[in-house]
């Protein structure tokens, strides 16, 4: 079925991908967030309860689901790696790791900045806070882990299984912190938009999410370039693609 | 004799020859819990209020401390690439390895918590709470965290590496159990909490050896 | 447009800081992750030529201990 797919095993063929990948993404991205977030920060009305500090959302809510998504598509990554056997999967897989602590990390710190107006603090133990936490974690993990090793396929493998124990744990985490979360709530919960959104605020953000995954795709494949390149090294193509001197009596 | 039991027989042995090696996680049990008094005071109020978490954190570390040794010497000496080539399943072979590790490493903190609730003010029927979820919920770290522990076996500088991946992982557990306990300071019923820490360690039994034995082989090239 | 003026617009409601906070250190945590991507990439790029350059330097040496 995904016969399609079957060249892209060869690094090669992934890393032409990756170049011919790369403009659709940019464009995207760049449409995506200028269009969303400048209609966010400057067109948008006012929110009738926190006023302008509401436009955070359209950095907020794209990085904090995707965040998310990423990991998913990380550990998919590893999935396709572990079944197929494929060097490529393993390289996405990596690639996407440090994105996607990206991503959770501005998901965090926008989300500590609006809750400072909103909640009168910096940090608080919310249930999403918690669990974006806990995900950075988790990213951190895949990535040490694969750093850990030298071998860098087995290294591909070992960090795939922590990714998909991970993924399992997901859901796990959200709902044992969200039920945890519920039982300690000393504080005022805000409700942020949650019932209905009106249009002329909801567009901006969903531009500013179609932004977002053109921007994670665009990090993603200049990352996975270079993963592939720091691997690959010693291969032929490779050598000839980036040293512009030929090699003397090499191969 | 069962080529299982045999396996258990032998960690058995080899670990009561050097009892050190498992005495050091209890003293490290210990000790975590006496920083706590002596860091946030000693009152009385306080220390019940944390103690419960304090003693589950302090069990999540004493055991990621201890877990390292689980399959490093028999990785080391070629004893599980052996039991590959015997008839013996390695799944089976390694839950075994984990349940004798767990006996050894672990029951003993189970046995010294009496001592450890007394020193952070707990109250019979938290203990017994406690106790219940200590009792369920350890296996669950050692079972869960061997899968960790075979992928990091063949690694030179494990050490921190497995505290990384494994801390967020434990985390739903960390808070079903404490939530266990605050349930039994309010006299609430508390089953519903601990049979959902029933429920994942018997999907970590079932599931975590197959994990394992993957993760070994991984490790294994 | 939802401000009159561009002191309104920085300002946004009195909530400025915050706003400007997040879109600001987002903005520079994406800017320092392709900086680094990039210096990654060119160290890639310099580390080849001077594995090169040292595999040249080795053929040289041998050729000259064969003579």
């Amino acid at each position: 079925m995904f016969t399609w797919l079957h060249p892209y095993a060869k690094t090669e063929r992934a890393y032409a991908l990756c170049q011919s990948l790369f403009p659709y993404f940019l464009s995207a991205a760049i449409l995506g967030l200028v269009i969303g977030l400048v209609w966010g920060l400057a067109f948008a009305p006012p929110d009738y309860q926190q006023g302008d500090s509401f436009r955070i959302i359209y950095i907020h809510v794209p990085s904090a689901i995707l965040a998310m998504g990423t990991y998913v598509a990380m550990a998919t990554a590893g999935f396709v790696g572990l079944v197929w056997q494929w060097k490529t999967a393993y390289m996405s897989m990596i690639a996407i790791a440090p994105v996607g602590a990206l991503m959770t990390f501005i998901s965090l710190f926008t989300g500590a900045a609006w809750g400072k107006p909103m909640w009168g603090t910096w940090w608080i133990w919310d249930a999403r806070l918690t669990s974006q936490l806990i995900l950075l974690f988790l990213y951190f993990g895949v990535m040490a882990l694969y750093a850990a090793f030298s071998d860098k396929q087995q290294a591909g493998k070992a960090a795939a299984i922590i990714a998909l124990v991970g993924v399992i744990n997901i859901p796990i985490i959200h709902y044992s912190v969200e039920w945890w979360n519920t039982l300690h709530q000393g504080s005022t919960i805000t409700k942020i938009g949650r019932p209905s959104i009106v249009p002329e605020m909801k567009w901006p953000l969903l531009v500013s999410i179609a932004g977002f995954i053109g921007l994670i795709g665009t990090l993603v494949l200049l990352q996975l370039k270079n993963v592939i390149l720091m691997r690959e090294a010693h291969r032929p193509w490779v050598k000839k693609l980036l040293l512009t001197t030929p090699t003397k009596g090499g191969k | 004799m069962s080529p299982l039991m045999s396996i258990f027989k032998r960690d058995w042995q080899l670990a009561m020859r050097q009892k050190s090696e498992f005495i050091q996680p209890l003293v490290f049990f210990m000790l975590v819990i006496t920083l706590f008094p002596i860091g946030v005071g000693p009152g009385l109020e306080i220390l019940q209020k944390i103690g419960p978490g304090v003693i589950w954190v302090a069990a999540i570390l004493s055991a990621l401390l201890g877990m390292e040794k689980l399959f490093r010497d028999d990785f080391n000496d070629g004893f599980l690439e052996q039991i590959q080539l015997s008839g013996v399943p390695l799944a089976l072979a390694m839950s075994i390895k984990v349940f004798c590790h767990w006996l050894l490493f672990i029951l003993p903190l189970i046995l010294v918590s009496p001592l450890l609730a007394l020193f952070l003010n707990l109250t019979p029927a938290m203990y017994w709470a406690l106790l219940a979820t200590l009792l369920l919920g350890t296996p669950i770290l050692s079972f869960v965290g061997a899968i960790a522990v075979a992928l990091t076996v063949g690694l030179q500088r494990g050490g921190i590496l497995l505290s990384l991946i494994l801390i967020p992982v434990f985390i739903p557990l960390l808070i079903f159990a404490t939530s266990v306990v605050d349930s039994a300071i309010f006299g609430l019923n508390y089953w519903p909490q601990l049979a959902i820490i029933g429920a994942m360690l018997c999907g970590a039994i079932a599931i975590t050896p197959f994990a394992m034995s993957y993760a070994i082989r991984v490790s294994h090239h | 447009m939802a401000f009159s003026n561009l002191s309104d617009f920085l300002a946004m409601g009195g909530y400025g800081f915050y706003v400007w906070l997040s879109y600001g250190i987002s903005a520079l945590s994406i800017v320092l992750y392709i900086i680094f991507v990039r210096v990654q990439g060119k160290k890639i790029i310099s580390d080849m030529y001077a594995q090169q350059a040292r595999e040249a330097r080795i053929a040289k040496a041998k050729a000259e201990e064969k003579i």
